[in-house]
């Protein structure tokens, strides 16, 4: 059975890095994985998506809609733009952490009120302010990694050594912090 | 040991085991990170970044006749722009094997058009080999090299955004050495004069045909048999999607070599399935051909012609299931348009030029095409790849023929110009229109994702190379006047402005000069720009809400309506200090009081 994960959120936000790590843990686990992203222009402070797939035999890089087992979504926004990509009962992680796009900065729109309520009432929901905790840790940037530990936890790949994939991944200067970050995001209730 | 790779990263380790000396390339979503990852085997071959890709193709094929294995790769769009030599290599042919990696863009997620760059390979007359995503891509390359070597042909390599960002589990494995093939002065074979080009013109013919008897034997095009009654056609990406719609229940054949077809093939496959549909993305390329074949298969009508296709698509327009999802009301989410960046030098630029009224403003390919998005909305055309300059002129022409003297403002970025606003440039100097052209000079080829070009000083390598300059270029080109200017000095871009648009001997030029924010400065950018800067603030008391800054659009700036003052956001502002200027009531200043 294929599962898929949805990772939403705005550019620069560091959605990539997580589910590069995420992908190197579902192959540890043995898997046959895909994952899409997106480049270019979409990633100048647009939506943006990295989408991961797995299971014994995966075809399709891409989820349709009605289709993600889980989606993370880095942004309340982008959690009501891809939630019609969710599987009936699936389960939404989300960071509540606003980050208005440009027509609600020029004051043009607001930003929805009641999104997280609405999010509640129809996902199987876990929420938390992951930038918010991250800057606790010490940086902001961090909170793709506390989200990341968050996934890893309803997973359950017992095998995978999660601190030994972040630290091939990331720069030794930032191992530490996203050490915490992930136990921090593992730990979450 | 398998390696998660994007279908870039593996058409590029492809080359490299495949013997490939000598790869070329203009950037292009989704295209560019194909000679980027060339870049790690640079020991082994030759790679570099060309202005523009009728160059890159080009240099592709001086080392394909020096005997050598060579590619050069481009987004769709390019292969418009390298079509001139393309039609003509296809008469020559090669001597070491060649690949034109086409890499299309269905659902225009970075692209100014959509289009099917298999339709090239007929118009070429060339073979065209597809693959499914990146585990296919070593032994399609391998085989595509096989194929131009043995029927003396280029190859048109064609992928689609999907087969580009996506990743799949691929095996490495071990480089060939391919031995160069000496060069031997051949004039009937290289030049293609009308005398010998029509005495091409028939082998052309004849190597289609020996490549239609390939096509029907070609390793690339596969049968699945399940003993099912449905049969499925596919290729590209769309053969995954099959694969999932249809599961054990067809049979698939799998084309990978999608031109020539091999019809002998599709049709026995045909004949043995009750119901046979052709899944392909974009035109019926495959579909059309089998139809002239008198073979009744389903596609187009029932799959769109348009955008991409995924499982969804296929599931409905084949099956008649819908997907079952839930739809959230669409008052709880507003648009995310993407945006021109923090500390953007191109703001300073559109915000000072939206002043000038009654201007037409024709538009180019770049990060800068968002000077046409609000607040800024600046910007009137975009068609293609230099086009902004040579727009510019015909409009001023026409406009002044109907005796309207009309202020016309043209903007390029860096690359964008050297890519192929030259020879505008030169149209509108020869044809004297006094047009305003502007080159914004952010330093990098910044939306394909920071890649070095003439402009910049370093080559793809990251090594030293020369630098262009720019003031020269342009008054070598009989520009007679030409402004360098700092865009995050609004009161010199302003001044430039003017003095230009008052210009009437010839076209003027306006250099806008300063890096991309989100650039890696070079050892040049740190020597020649102060960028270290203290960021912005707003004094609450001093702002009265008059929205100037509001209307740089920048993303660090937010507006409350209650309060009706605006705040900046310090973790995200770079201290370019286009809002402290855009403010008339000094209300915006440097943190801690610096200049």
């Amino acid at each position: 059975m294929t599962k898929s994960i949805l990772f939403a959120g705005v550019g620069g936000q560091g959605i990539v890095l997580a589910s590069n790590l995420l992908a190197a843990a579902l192959i540890e686990s043995g898997f046959d994985v895909k994952m899409s992203e997106v480049h270019g222009m979409a990633q100048r402070g647009g939506s943006v998506t990295t989408q991961v797939r797995f299971g014994e035999k995966v075809h399709s890089p891409i989820i349709g809609k009605g289709n993600a087992d889980v989606i993370v979504a880095f942004e309340p926004m982008e959690a009501i733009r891809w939630l019609n990509h969710l599987k009936p009962g699936g389960t939404l992680i989300l960071s509540t952490a606003r980050i208005p796009s440009s027509v609600i900065l020029s004051g043009a729109m607001d930003y929805p009120e009641g999104i997280v309520e609405y999010l509640n009432e129809h996902a199987d929901l876990i929420s938390l302010n992951a930038q918010k905790m991250a800057t606790d840790l010490g940086n902001e940037k961090a909170m793709n990694v506390i989200l990341l530990g968050v996934l890893a936890k309803i997973l359950e790949l017992s095998d995978v050594d999660w601190l030994a994939l972040i630290k091939k991944e990331v720069h030794p200067r930032f191992y530490e912090l996203n050490a915490k970050a992930f136990r921090t995001g593992y730990s979450f209730k | 040991m398998k390696q998660l790779w994007t279908g870039n990263e593996a058409v590029a380790r492809a080359l490299y085991e495949a013997g490939v000396s000598f790869a070329s390339a203009y950037p292009g979503t989704p295209s560019t990170e194909i000679l980027e990852n060339l870049t790690l085997y640079h020991e082994d071959m030759h790679v570099e970044w060309a202005p523009n890709e009728k160059v890159a193709l080009e240099a592709a094929i001086g080392a394909s006749m020096a005997g050598v294995r060579s590619a050069a790769a481009m987004k769709h769009v390019g292969l418009n722009v390298a079509a001139d030599p393309l039609m003509t290599l296809s008469y020559t042919g090669v001597n070491g094997g060649l690949l034109i990696i086409s890499a299309d863009d269905p659902e225009l997620h970075s692209s100014q058009n959509e289009q099917d760059n298999r339709i090239y390979a007929k118009l070429a007359k060339i073979p065209c080999v597809e693959i499914t995503g990146a585990a296919d891509a070593a032994e399609a390359i391998k085989e595509s090299y096989y194929i131009s070597e043995t029927y003396d042909t280029p190859v048109l390599f064609r992928m689609t955004t999907r087969v580009c960002h996506s990743k799949e589990l691929v095996e490495s494995g071990e480089k060939t050495n391919f031995a160069p093939i000496p060069y031997v002065k051949n004039a009937f074979k290289y030049v293609s004069s009308p005398a010998n080009s029509r005495k091409k013109r028939p082998m052309v013919e004849e190597r289609m045909a020996k490549l239609s008897a390939y096509s029907e034997q070609s390793p690339l095009n596969t049968v699945e048999d399940n003993g099912a009654s449905v049969g499925v056609i596919a290729s590209g990406v769309s053969a995954h999607y099959a694969r999932e719609v249809f599961e054990e229940g067809a049979n698939y054949l799998i084309l990978r070599c999608t031109y020539p077809l091999p019809i002998e093939k599709i049709r026995a496959f045909y004949e043995s399935v009750e119901t046979c549909y052709v899944i392909e993305e974009l035109e019926p390329f495959i579909e059309e051909q089998l139809r002239l074949a008198g073979m009744q298969v389903i596609g187009k009508e029932r799959i769109p012609v348009m955008g991409e296709l995924n499982v969804d698509i296929v599931r409905e327009a084949l099956l008649g299931i819908k997907p079952v999802y839930q739809e959230a009301p669409a008052e709880l989410v507003a648009p995310r348009p993407p945006i021109l960046c923090s500390g953007c030098p191109h703001r300073g630029f559109f915000y000072e030029a939206k002043k000038f009224r009654d201007l037409i403003v024709t538009g180019d390919i770049g990060c800068y095409t968002l000077g046409a998005a609000p607040p800024l909305e600046v910007t009137d055309s975009l068609v293609c790849m230099g086009a902004s300059i040579s727009m510019g002129h015909g409009v001023y022409a026409a406009m002044k023929k109907n005796g309207i003297e009309k202020k016309v403002m043209a903007v390029i970025g860096d690359s964008t110009f050297l890519h192929s606003g030259m020879t505008s440039l030169l149209n509108s100097v020869y044809n004297n229109s006094p047009t305003v052209n502007v080159i914004l000079d952010n330093r990098i080829t910044a939306m394909t994702g920071h890649q070095d070009n003439p402009g910049t000083g370093y080559d793809l390598m990251g090594n030293p190379a020369p630098e262009i300059d720019f003031e020269q270029i342009v008054r070598a080109l009989g520009v007679k006047k030409v402004r360098t200017v700092n865009p995050l000095n609004l009161a010199d871009v302003r001044a430039a402005i003017k003095e230009c648009l008052e210009f009437k001997e010839g076209p003027s030029v306006i250099i806008s000069r300063w890096p991309c924010a989100l650039k890696r400065y070079s050892e040049r950018d740190l020597n020649e720009f102060p960028l270290e800067k203290s960021k912005s603030v707003v004094i609450e008391e001093q702002c009265r809400g008059c929205l100037n800054c509001v209307r740089t659009g920048c993303p660090s700036i937010r507006f409350d309506k209650e309060k009706k003052k605006a705040s900046i956001d310090s973790y995200s502002c770079v201290g370019c200090g286009v809002c402290i200027q855009s403010c008339p009531f000094d209300a915006i200043v440097r943190e801690g009081g610096n200049k």
